[in-house]
């Protein structure tokens, strides 16, 4: 059946305790049928089973303490498993081969912890992947392990001493069957691998702490651990020294007139100068503002004059990568109307307020708002200047006709979803750089702003109750 | 004219407007005089002017062309809140005037049908109610536009005020107006006669008579008025609305009738209704019937930009974008060339 497993399997009899059907790499499934065996096994298979048994649990301490614990369980599948892919080694238990277990006194004999039973039938714990399986007993896949508490349960149910021989025959139809019922009733994913506690790195865990600044003679090693803050002054020291050469080399260069006047402009878009947390951070020291300033400042003056690669290598360890915003904008597609004038649509929406906009290309800057002209619907000029606002700011209008349907919300609310959703639909007639700056503008994104849940025990969302002294 | 006659326009509007147009323009170039006027404009430019717009251009050419023989003809201008149905009529008003018609004008039909101290029963008829602070403030205005005719038009029927008084026939029609200023507790009956009276005489041709009422959807809608037993008032029982009601019927001739309807003013009816049949009801729309409806829209963009041009040669748009084109734009769109609303807009910057 499986590499590695010796089985001495009398056919016409599926396994008593059969091998259990394959798990994937890795995971044991807590599905493990347990049939109490009646017989110790085969020395041999019982030892080459656990020592199997023992190296694939040896990753996995509960399991292993699982079946030291429970150990003479036998784990078996009925139906042979044929279908599972094998994986590794099965093993057997075997109460003589294994060390006692620890603090358990040895069970009775028809406990379910019973010595393993003598026939060679080997039974494999075997990691199991939890698969939801028809219920049909007749499925080779389906052959679940029962958790030993299930076999504890089922033996309760069972009620009594029952004869092994009787119990073999018996509980192969009725065990595969409450087997899937708990499987499929109690999923569990203790022993899924990608539930496993995933830890950090020590270092991220464990603060970045200084040595010892002195020696034996309690003399400190840095020249200026008096300072207080040496790494700081001993950074700000070397920054400065190098500020000091480069107008040193530009002199040089001056006084032989080599000197050219330009300077390279640096691409300083998309970075970031180190913020004052991270600077403490490297250097494991705690700066004031002041002090933080003055560090940015001596190293935007080392931009400014012209350095060499190393210097520049030197300030760019102090900058970071800022990510380029560029979210891309959902442009609608431009439609066609029977007269062959383009026109396109988009919603918007503010509050509980919705709007559909259809702007069309051509026009005189009539705008219909539920088929009601926008000075008649919006008699407030608040209203119309945010109807405005899109057109103001692409500078078009007179340009465009619109015919708007909204719904729901204020006044107020109406207007913003009606300019949110004429700002959506401007953008099929706009160019990319123009896309941008609305968006920047504030003009395609909808407000999230909605109203404010009313608190208990306060008037309204932050109004508190007057307050009363007695 | 005299140049210092006013013609108060009521609260939705109150403009005065001075008798003090450059050039009446020709029917051709509709767009030569491009002034509006403000809010108290003789103050704020020391001048008031008036944009010539379509539909006033529209209904000088008619009245121009009216035959006098036949009945009054009815024009009713309706249009949108704010593009300029009172201007307009104050344009009519202003062009009338200028061709010596006596004008009946009504600034605000509105201000009689609500918020009325001083309700009395009527002196002549019982069943209905007298209004003498709107008589009276009504017969001074008529006082001061009609002067020359008050003393030309001749009563033709006695009326008694009360014991001492009365107005005999053949007495000018100045009188009952003293009557009325005087005797604020006969202002209404003052008014009723002087309505009957003009409405009599015009048909034998002395005088050319224009009735103009603002708001004209007031007299058949409802009234906040109360009587003190708190039941309210239906305006047939106004003695000022019912002889009004009579006025703007057309069974007289020599003259015509210029109404405007107005949503500003009215009580309940909803804040987009413009058009004649849903600002006047069954009951005014049979009641007006027939009549020449004119609308008045917002501006074209040619009467647009002569207004922001008004407004900047009269530094009235302090705002340094104002005279750039992307500025107008702005304005244009926020305000849809609607007349009042670029006012209100203007007027912040």
């Amino acid at each position: 059946m499986r590499a590695g497993c010796a089985r001495s399997r009398v056919p016409e009899e599926p396994a008593r305790g059969a091998a259990l059907g394959q798990g994937r790499k890795g995971g044991l499934k807590n599905h493990m049928e347990v049939v109490p065996r009646l017989r110790q096994r085969q020395n041999s298979t019982a030892a080459v089973g656990e020592r199997d048994q023992e190296a694939s649990f040896g990753k996995r301490p509960i399991l292993l303490w699982l079946l030291r614990t429970r150990g003479y369980y036998e784990l078996a599948t009925p139906g042979g498993g044929a279908g599972h892919a094998p994986r590794g080694g099965s093993h057997t238990q075997s109460a003589t081969s294994r060390p006692a277990p620890r603090g358990t006194p040895p069970p009775p004999s028809l406990h379910p912890r019973d010595p393993p039973s003598p026939t060679g039938a080997c039974a494999a714990v075997r990691p199991r992947p939890f698969t939801l399986q028809p219920w049909s007993p007749a499925a080779k896949m389906a052959a679940p392990s029962v958790f030993w508490g299930a076999a504890v349960s089922y033996r309760l149910f069972l009620g009594g001493r029952v004869s092994l021989a009787l119990r073999q025959g018996v509980w192969k139809a009725a065990a595969a069957e409450l087997q899937r019922a708990i499987a499929y009733l109690f999923p569990s994913g203790l022993f899924e691998k990608q539930a496993r506690p995933i830890m950090k790195h020590p270092e991220q865990i464990f603060p970045k702490q200084r040595a010892i600044q002195w020696g034996e003679d309690g003399r400190p090693f840095h020249f200026l651990f008096y300072t207080g803050k040496q790494s700081y002054y001993s950074l700000m020291h070397e920054a400065y020294g190098k500020l000091l050469d480069v107008e040193k080399r530009q002199n040089q260069l001056q006084a032989k007139g080599l000197f050219s006047e330009k300077t390279k402009t640096k691409d300083l878009i998309g970075s970031r100068w180190l913020i004052k947390e991270e600077l403490e951070e490297m250097l494991v020291e705690k700066l004031s503002d002041q002090d933080y300033a003055q560090f940015i400042r001596l190293l935007e003056r080392l931009l400014t004059v012209e350095c060499s690669a190393e210097e520049e290598e030197f300030v760019q360890r102090f900058r970071r990568s800022v990510t380029v915003q560029s979210r891309k904008q959902l442009i609608e597609p431009l439609q066609y109307d029977g007269q062959g004038m383009a026109f396109s649509t988009s919603e918007g929406k503010r509050k509980s307020a919705k709007a559909e906009a259809i702007v069309y290309e051509h026009g005189s800057g009539r705008i219909k708002v539920n088929g009601i002209d926008y000075l008649l619907y919006f008699p407030v000029t608040q209203d119309r200047e945010q109807l405005m606002f899109p057109f103001h700011f692409l500078d078009r209008l007179g340009k465009h006709d619109v015919t708007c349907t909204v719904s729901g919300g204020g006044r107020s609310s109406q207007a913003g979803a009606i300019r949110l959703a004429m700002a959506k639909a401007l953008c099929s007639f706009v160019t990319e750089e123009e896309v941008e700056w609305m968006r920047q503008a504030g003009l395609l994104t909808a407000d999230p702003r909605v109203r404010e849940r009313k608190k208990p025990g306060q008037e309204g969302a932050r109004r508190k109750f007057t307050w009363k002294k007695r | 004219m005299d140049p210092g006659r006013l013609l108060h326009t009521g609260s939705q509007a109150p403009q005065s407007l001075a008798a003090h147009l450059d050039n009446p323009a020709p029917d051709d170039s509709p767009r030569a005089v491009s002034r509006t006027s403000e809010k108290d404009p003789v103050k704020t430019f020391s001048e008031a002017c008036l944009m010539v717009r379509k539909p006033a251009l529209e209904l000088l050419h008619y009245l121009k062309n009216t035959n006098f023989a036949h009945p009054a003809v009815r024009y009713v201008l309706y249009g949108e809140k704010g593009t300029g149905k009172t201007l307009s009529l104050c344009h009519v008003i202003h062009f009338c005037a200028k061709q010596d018609w006596l004008i009946l004008h009504v600034p605000d039909a509105h201000l009689w049908v609500k918020s009325c101290r001083g309700l009395l029963p009527s002196t002549y008829n019982k069943q209905r109610l007298d209004q003498p602070a709107e008589a009276s403030i009504w017969l001074k205005n008529f006082k001061t536009t009609n002067e020359r005719f008050l003393s030309q038009i001749k009563v033709q029927e006695k009326y008694v005020w009360n014991k001492r008084e009365s107005t005999e026939k053949g007495s000018p029609l100045g009188e009952v107006v003293e009557q009325g200023i005087t005797r604020v507790k006969n202002a209404t009956d003052a008014v009723g006669v002087v309505l009957r009276e003009l409405k009599g005489q015009s048909s034998l041709g002395g005088f050319r008579l224009l009735v103009a009422v603002d708001g004209v959807n007031a007299l058949w809608g409802k009234t906040t008025l109360k009587r003190e037993d708190k039941s309210l008032v239906a305006p047939e029982e106004l003695a000022l609305v019912h002889n009004l009601r009579k006025m703007v019927k057309n069974d007289w001739h020599g003259g015509t009738i210029v109404l405007t309807l107005s949503q500003t003013g009215s009580l309940f009816k909803p804040r987009k209704a413009y058009l004649p049949q849903e600002l006047l009801g069954k009951e005014g729309f049979d009641a007006l019937d027939p009549f020449i409806p004119i609308l008045v829209s917002n501006y074209s963009p040619k009467e647009f930009e002569s207004c922001i041009q008004y407004y900047l040669e009269n530094s009235w748009l302090q705002h340094e974008k104002a005279h750039t084109e992307e500025g107008k734009k702005e304005l244009l769109f926020l305000s849809n060339a609607n007349p009042g609303q670029l006012e209100r807009l203007c007027a912040h910057l």
